[in-house]
């Protein structure tokens, strides 16, 4: 049988050949042929971790860590592990109920996996976390996991320094998907500025995940990754100890403080108020601080520095001086018969001081700050005949201010600066028709009209006065760190702006004479430090401003400006200071502090005295209550319009709670603007009706 | 093995055994390369127990001992035993349906402690294929005539038929196999080809609809009888053949297989074998789907997802070894728990994800030289039962090899059985061992005629 059947054999060899063939075949076409398999395996298996590095740290002058990291933790959940606790003791270590615990739980489970962790508290109050800490062996899948935050170790600088926040779609979109979603970025102040070198370089790790997305394990043992490069360290012309004076000298008022090395440029200190405290932007509460600030009608998180534009009033007088002398339509000898008031134009203006002679020369009219001298001498610049017509004398007018860094962004290395305003011929076609003349516009000659001007502006001002007609663009950084001499981000802070050196240092002598008598003799004697050469300018600028459709009539802005010393000027400060009447008792004193404290490294008795009652002293604008108010109960409104919800407005509808409400948010509910005496410098009519706004969003907390 | 003792090794076919010993090594690497995670202690895994492959290798050890005993015994016992072994088989087969114990979506195995379990579906291919062996080579068996033909089918077939009443399709097909050996023994050619077109046409009424599949076997049988015409004329019993054919056809496509997959599979394996022809199987009435949510949870604890998933990443794995492979360890869907059930099932992707095509090759090609060695093996013997029980080897190792690998490159339904000598799994391993050792001892004794 065996024989006959001999050839089936062959034919059961055939069949277990035809079917290896069949397998080999399928094989080869799944391992030879076929590509896409090998990107599908790395689909599946490989993961892309992006390794931060930590940001870079901000020194001051001193070396002194302005901005610096720390370690905060996030409480972490693996959905999967969580078997067997004690969910009341853990509901009650974190303060929630065990309702909300599970949601979070079949929250994280949606979001992420079961078998991945997710954040189920993020960075953990440090109370919590020591809580948590002695306890977390006991919750078998919870973790605590580190999480590098940015701390402020000095409470100060928070305009300036900025913070870090995840980035947004337009973000992503601009950065060419170089960020990506969940990626933390600077979103103001030098945070944003210099962000790619605070950010260091991205470092991407190589992972294999399992089948549940776990990663498990180094791929080819770290051979293809690119390790992390820590952010550079910037190192700052602050002083940080300047610096909180200022915030402090500025505690309950609204207004700006910049002081400026002027042989540098570097930034010693800016200061806005009211401010906030940069800490509460980085920990467990942060997103409910930003609402809290971002709803403040006083605006805590603008930076009134680089983004208040103030009408600069009298300060102007020594540019407008300067420009006079080089235009030779004045000279250090001219004089204006003043007594009070000037006449020139059909409307009149006035002049504080009424003893005759107080004009008689620019360095008297300086020190007195004679209205009429400036107005006259501004009259003349637009007039001069050397131009044939006002038209062009206003552009030449123009080109001076603005070569004095008013009028435009000077380049401050923080982001979203203010530029001011000059006017030009444009304007003021536009507004009288063509029809106009230097008597138009003559309040210009005294810092009014439609000139505004920031802080940082006025600042910088001083410096090209102080320096003779050079500026360096007034920055933050010095040095990054790690950085060549040829790096190309401060190349442009270094550059020299000989912006007025054609004007004879003679010249700029007579005005700084008169600015050094105005300190010595002058409105701003309240600046005065013995020992030191300090030059300055008080000025006053009446503060309109348009509430409930009423124009109400503000106490008046004080601003004072200021060099010291004379002879080799190391410091130059702006200090604006809203709603406080005139320049003399908060204004000056305030950049008196700055200098005394900048240049002495420290302050006298009577200075710390004064230190005491400037901080403590409330000058907020007392409207802020009502707008704070407004500004909710409309919010509320809304709200109950278009959810129906009306829980929120019920507190501003009520009378009762209502009148509490207002009292409780100030005691103060007057809207009789305080006509204060002014001893000194005293605001001068605006001939234009329409007001200008000084800070846009300026206004008061809830307090 | 010892050559020293001159009474074990005497005849023994060492390439067999040598076959044997690098097919349970190269199991053992899988299976180590699957569930190695960096950090693990070798050595310590390997003496452990505790991991696979440790246990593996004890299995492997344990069946180079069964080996040593096999050899050591009289290759008149295996005879003389076979229907007695057949018996106890069917009977332990009987004795899982009172005692059966749940596990893995499987009512065929029966646990003793914790430790052992013991599947008579799976060891009874020893059984079936001794005894088979002994029936076709008794000398009163004539395998011309139809009722030794049916005998031989139905000794093949019970443990089939007790498989599938057990849930164990995939182990009830292994049974067909065996038609391979009465092939090799006379049974008629048609019988082969009556199967084959079965298949074919249980897949083409998966595929086709089934009104078109009927016209178009209708178009087919009228053809026949259009090319039969003359033959038709001179007897009308061609046309009753054709007619009869069609008839069987239709009633295969339209009742058989419905009824096949309604009543006699569960409704997850009909979902697998949709999964494979690449069609969604939809669920007749509540009630089936309901069984099926629920055979699916039940897969789903076991396999982390459902078949598609399954062959989709064994695809994957295999694919992106490419032509040479990304070497032992260094898988990445292998290694991660991409591929469910791999130490078992799954075993293949390691070796193709590993060592790529070339890889593949040499390992399908070991197989290819076992399955040629035994038949050629078969072919020397002088008794028609040594002849037979490695007919029965070969065929048994084929059809394992061959669903295995065409289930894990996407060629064949996932119906779960294991690749010989590879696969993790103690019984597997040693089954299949004890198989291969009986051979080697009855082909010892090829000059001896055994009945």
């Amino acid at each position: 049988m065996s024989v006959f059947n001999q050839s089936r054999s062959n034919i059961i060899r055939l069949i277990f050949a035809g079917m290896f063939l069949v397998i080999a075949a399928q094989l080869f076409h799944l391992q030879i042929i076929s590509g896409k398999y090998k990107k599908l395996a790395e689909e599946n298996a490989l993961f892309r971790k992006s390794i931060y590095p930590t940001r870079g740290i901000i020194y001051d002058r001193k070396g002194r860590s302005i901005l610096n990291n720390t370690i905060m933790y996030d409480l972490m959940i693996t959905p999967s592990q969580v078997r067997n606790i004690d969910t009341a003791y853990f509901c009650q270590l974190l303060g929630i109920d065990t309702a909300e615990f599970r949601s979070r739980i079949l929250d994280a489970r949606f979001k992420n996996g079961p078998f991945r962790p997710s954040i189920f508290e993020d960075l953990l109050p440090p109370d919590m976390y020591a809580r948590l800490e002695e306890n977390i062996w006991k919750f078998p899948g919870f973790n605590l996991q580190e999480r590098p935050v940015r701390t402020y170790p000095f409470d100060a600088a928070a305009h300036i320094m900025g913070y870090v926040g995840e980035v947004d779609s337009a973000i992503l979109k601009r950065s060419n998907n170089f960020y990506q979603l969940g990626d933390y970025v600077g979103r103001s102040g030098l945070e944003q500025s210099y962000e790619r070198e605070l950010m260091g370089q991205r470092g991407i790790e190589f992972w294999l995940k399992d089948n549940r997305n776990r990663l498990v394990d180094h791929y080819q043992n770290k051979a293809l990754d690119t390790p992390a490069v820590a952010g550079k360290n910037l190192r700052t012309y602050m002083d940080i100890e300047l610096q909180q004076l200022a915030e402090r000298l500025l505690a309950g008022k609204v207004g700006a403080i910049v002081a400026i090395e002027p042989r540098t440029g570097g930034i010693l200190a800016m200061a806005s108020g009211p401010g906030y405290n940069p800490n509460s932007l980085t920990g467990p509460a942060k997103q409910e601080n930003y609402g809290r600030l971002a709803l403040d009608v006083s605006g805590p998180l603008l930076n009134r520095a680089i983004k208040g534009q103030y009408q600069p009033g009298s300060t102007y007088k020594p540019l407008g001086a300067l420009i006079g002398l080089d235009e030779g339509v004045i000279s250090p000898a001219s004089g204006y018969p003043c007594l009070g008031l000037y006449t020139g134009c059909a409307r009149p203006v006035k002049c504080d001081e009424h003893k005759p002679g107080h004009a008689a020369n620019l360095r008297l009219a300086i020190a007195n700050s004679c209205n009429s001298f400036f107005i006259n001498a501004f009259r003349l610049e637009v007039d001069n005949s050397e131009f044939h017509s006002s038209r062009a004398g206003l552009m030449k007018w123009k080109e001076y201010v603005n070569a004095f860094g008013l009028g435009h962004r000077i380049g401050v290395d923080l982001p979203s600066e203010d530029a001011g305003n000059i006017p030009d011929t444009a304007v003021y076609d536009k507004e009288y028709h063509r029809s106009w003349n230097s008597c138009t516009m003559y309040t210009m000659g005294i810092g009014q009209d439609k000139m505004t001007v920031t802080p940082l502006q006025m600042a910088n001002t001083m410096c090209i006065v102080a320096n003779k007609g050079y500026f360096y663009t007034p920055h933050f950084v010095e040095k990054i760190d790690g950085a060549g001499e040829d790096d190309t981000i401060l190349n442009r802070f270094r550059q020299r702006h000989e912006v007025l050196t054609h004007i004879p240092d003679a010249n700029y002598e007579v005005v700084q004479s008169g600015m050094q008598d105005v300190v010595e003799i002058g409105t701003g004697r309240p600046a005065r430090i013995p020992g030191i050469d300090m030059c300055g300018k008080t000025g006053t600028a009446e503060n309109y401003r348009i509430f409930e459709g009423k124009r109400i009539k503000l106490r008046n802005n004080a601003v004072f400006v200021c060099f010291a010393p004379r002879d080799n000027p190391r410091i130059a400060v702006a200090v604006v200071v809203e709603n406080v009447g005139y320049g003399g008792t908060y204004a000056a004193p305030i950049a008196s502090l700055i200098v005394e404290k900048y240049l002495n490294d420290t302050l006298r008795a009577e200075s710390r005295e004064k230190v005491e009652s400037i901080a403590s002293s409330d000058l907020m604008p007392t409207y802020l209550v009502r707008a704070q108010f407004l500004a909710d109960s409309i919010r509320a409104a809304t709200w109950a319009l278009q959810t129906g919800d009306s829980t929120r407005l019920q507190k501003y509808t009520n009378r009762a709670s209502r009148a509490a409400l207002l009292d409780t948010m100030h005691k103060i509910h007057t809207f009789i603007p305080v006509q204060p005496k002014m001893p000194a410098d005293k605001p001068k009519q605006t001939p234009t009706p329409k007001p200008e706004l000084p800070v846009k969003g300026a206004g008061d907390s809830t307090r | 093995m010892s050559q020293r003792n001159p009474a074990i090794s005497k005849g023994v076919d060492w390439s067999l055994v040598w076959i044997w010993f690098i097919l349970c090594s190269l199991g053992i690497m899988s299976i180590f390369a699957a569930s190695y995670r960096d950090g693990d202690i070798v050595l310590q895994g390997f003496i452990s127990l505790k991991t696979d492959y440790s246990r593996q290798l004890l299995f492997f050890i344990l069946g180079g001992i069964a080996g040593i005993f096999i050899l050591l015994t009289d290759s008149k016992f295996f005879t003389a035993t076979a229907n007695l072994g057949y018996a106890f088989g069917i009977l332990l087969l009987l004795l899982v349906f009172p005692f059966h114990s749940r596990i893995k979506g499987t009512e065929s195995i029966i646990k003793f402690g914790s430790a052992f379990n013991l599947q008579p579906a799976d060891m009874c291919k020893i059984f079936v294929n001794l005894a088979l062996a002994k029936y076709l080579s008794r000398v009163e068996t004539n395998f011309t005539r139809p009722r030794s033909q049916i005998i031989a089918v139905v000794i093949a077939l019970t443990p089939a038929m007790f498989s599938i009443m057990q849930s164990e399709m995939g182990l009830a097909l292994v049974y067909f196999s065996f038609f391979l050996v009465m092939f090799r023994e006379g049974l008629p050619s048609s019988v082969l080809i009556i199967g084959f077109s079965f298949a074919v046409l249980v897949v083409a009424t998966l595929l086709v609809e089934p009104n078109t599949l009927a016209l178009a076997l209708t178009g087919v049988a009228l053809l026949a009888i259009y090319i039969l015409r003359k033959q038709i004329k001179r007897s009308k019993g061609v046309f009753m053949l054709v007619a009869s054919i069609w008839f069987v056809c239709v009633g295969v496509q339209r009742f058989v297989v419905p009824f096949l997959f309604e009543h006699v599979f569960k409704p997850y394996q009909v979902q697998r074998i949709y999964a494979l022809i690449g069609k969604d199987y939809v669920p007749k009435d509540q009630a089936t789907e309901v069984a099926l949510e629920d055979e699916q949870k039940n897969i789903t604890r076991r396999n982390s997802n459902n078949n598609n998933y399954n062959v989709k990443q064994s695809k994957i794995a295999i694919g992106s070894g490419g032509l040479i492979g990304k070497g032992l360890l260094k898988g990445t869907q292998t290694r991660f728990d991409f591929v469910p059930e791999q130490r078992t099932d799954f075993i293949f992707c390691t070796i193709g994800e590993g060592f790529g095509f070339v890889g593949s090759m040499l390992f399908l090609g070991i197989y290819m030289l076992l399955l040629m060695r035994i038949v050629a093996v078969a072919e020397r013997q002088r008794s028609v039962f040594s002849r037979c029980y490695a007919y029965g080897v070969a065929s048994v190792l084929f059809f394992h090899i061959v669903i295995n690998i065409c289930m894990t490159i996407g060629l064949a339904p996932v119906i779960g059985i294991p690749l010989p000598f590879v696969s993790y799994g103690g019984t597997s391993l040693m089954t299949f061992s004890i198989m291969l050792f009986i051979l080697v001892r009855l082909d010892a004794d090829r000059q001896m005629v055994l009945r």
